[in-house]
């Protein structure tokens, strides 16, 4: 067997850049976690129905098990550890899923967190409707989901109140 | 599960890619790959090498014009979905694309890819069929146009010849009297249809019913439309219970409800009824509220 094809990939994640040799199959979700040792992007079901590898792309959430890495390099990446303030403080949806206990064994959280936050940028004040669609695609096998749309309702007020303060 | 080993290509332009493509054996176009990567990774397909078109510019514009919405290979459903001169040009785009997968997939995934991809459990083939769009196909030796009949030959087959790329789809505009309804249930909002089905309902100069078509999701093997028009047209005013009884039925005809583990052939068949009734009625309605806009109604006159 031919010795397999690599290839140098140029990924921007959390605003560092990373360069790394592999595979063209490699799933931008398995560069993150084995390449770049970002191990907060978690792997549940590797074809786009679980939502717990979801990261921003662009600012827009996607499911790094459906993108090779070698195809995400022209994107800025931000992974849930990208989420955490500078200074390692948490932002609002972290904070409020702290709060309202919208974690329990935290598998799914990462995705959570990261769709929730590109989703109250979008819609800052979110009814508890809309709470529920924003997350309708991320599965959570623990709570029941009713404390992840507390911690959506929340991460809002959270976030609001945030940019009072600044304004 | 891992994809198999494949080599890939990013070309920067169409022409690079048409070539890449015609010279490459066993290669598939990535577009979303929110359809092909997890076939891959589940290894029901494998692919020699990749051509990834995402760095293609020319395929990523929208055109709207009084005509039509015109969309390139590489445009996201995200992208139609929010763009607010498609929902005014042709309302039934952002009624069925709101039931395409969830938003973090619509990010990513492009409607091109899902009309090529064939699936008559996805919306978008459906409404392709339905507004009587075409697909501009193109190849090193040459291009051409496809309407659904030529397109979609068989369950999640097309008739694109192996070194075809699909560059861009055109949608006709909505035409004056007629309205739209999208309508599907599925197990969790943003999941596959159990079945859905889109209607586009004319009238004539006097506002009765002139035409009805509707599109059907996951009952069929193709996309699959059907003309309603006979137990409705010539009906003025509130629709009757039976005359919907009758359009859901003649659709059923047309249709092959199957079981599989989400629901019974029964079920199916059931909703078929259910929703028929309930998209006619609101295509019918969105028909009658459209015309009374655009003539000017008197109590629009006096506002
Ligand atoms: C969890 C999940 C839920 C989903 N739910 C739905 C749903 O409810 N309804 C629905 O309709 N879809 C759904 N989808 C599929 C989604 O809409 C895909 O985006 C779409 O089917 C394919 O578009 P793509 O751009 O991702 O294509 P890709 O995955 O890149 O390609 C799909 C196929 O088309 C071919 N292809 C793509 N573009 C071209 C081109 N320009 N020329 C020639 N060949 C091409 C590819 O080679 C491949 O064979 C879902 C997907 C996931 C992962
Ligand atoms: S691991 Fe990507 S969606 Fe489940
Ligand atoms: S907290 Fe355990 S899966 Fe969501």
């Amino acid at each position: 067997m031919p010795a397999p094809e690599l290839t140098d990939v140029t990924l921007t994640v959390n605003g560092v850049q990373h360069e790394i040799t592999v595979e063209p199959r490699r799933l931008l979700s398995d560069a993150l976690r084995h390449d770049l040792g970002l191990t907060g992007t978690h792997v549940g079901c590797e074809h786009g129905v679980c939502g717990a590898c979801t990261v921003l792309v662009d600012g827009k959430p996607t499911r790094a098990c459906l993108m090779f890495a070698v195809a995400a390099q022209d994107y800025a990446i931000t992974t849930v550890e990208g989420l955490t303030r500078p200074d390692g403080s948490l932002s609002p949806v972290q904070q409020a899923f702290k709060d309202c206990h919208g974690l329990q064994c935290g598998f799914c959280t990462p995705g959570f967190l990261t769709t929730v936050a590109a989703g109250i940028e979008e819609n800052p004040d979110p009814t508890e409707d809309e709470a529920r669609d924003m997350i309708a695609g991320n599965l959570c096998r623990c709570t029941g989901y009713q404390n992840i749309v507390a911690s959506v309702l929340r991460a809002a007020e959270l976030q609001a109140g945030e940019s009072e303060e600044s304004a | 599960m891992k994809p198999a080993p494949f080599g890939y290509r990013r070309p920067g332009s169409l022409a690079e890619a048409l070539t890449a493509y015609a010279d490459a054996s066993d290669a598939k176009i990535g577009a979303g790959g929110q359809s092909l990567i997890p076939l891959l990774s589940m290894r029901l397909a494998s692919v020699a090498e990749l051509i990834d078109i995402n760095g293609i510019e020319e395929l990523s514009r929208i055109t709207v014009s009084e005509d039509g919405v015109r969309f390139g290979a590489t445009v996201r459903h995200s992208d139609l979905l929010a763009h607010e001169q498609v929902a005014a040009v042709q309302p039934m785009i952002p009624a069925a694309l709101h039931h395409v997968a969830h938003a973090t997939i619509r990010n990513r995934g492009t409607t091109v890819g899902s009309i090529v991809h064939a699936d008559a459990s996805g919306e978008m083939p459906t409404v392709f069929a339905l507004l009587d769009g075409r697909l501009t196909v193109q190849s090193v030796r040459g291009t051409r146009e496809l309407a659904a009949p030529e397109l979609f030959i068989g369950p999640l087959e097309t008739s694109l010849a192996a070194d075809e790329i699909a560059t861009e789809v055109f949608l006709p505009a909505l035409a004056p009297r007629h309205g739209v309804a999208f309508d599907e249930i599925a197990r969790r909002h943003g999941d596959y249809a159990l079945v859905g089905v889109g209607a586009v309902v004319g009238l004539d100069a006097d506002g009765a019913i002139a035409s009805v078509r509707a599109g059907y999701v996951s009952v069929s093997e193709v996309p699959t439309v059907v003309d309603l028009g006979e137990p409705l047209v010539g009906h003025r005013g509130e629709i009757t219970d039976d005359a919907l009884r009758a359009a859901g039925e003649l659709a059923l005809s047309h249709l092959e409800p199957e079981a599989d583990i989400h629901a019974t052939a029964h079920y199916r068949a059931q909703l078929v009824r259910v929703l028929t009734g309930r998209v006619v009625r609101a295509a019918y309605d969105d028909a009658v509220a459209r015309s009374n806009r655009s003539e000017g109604t008197p109590s629009n006159a006096r506002s």
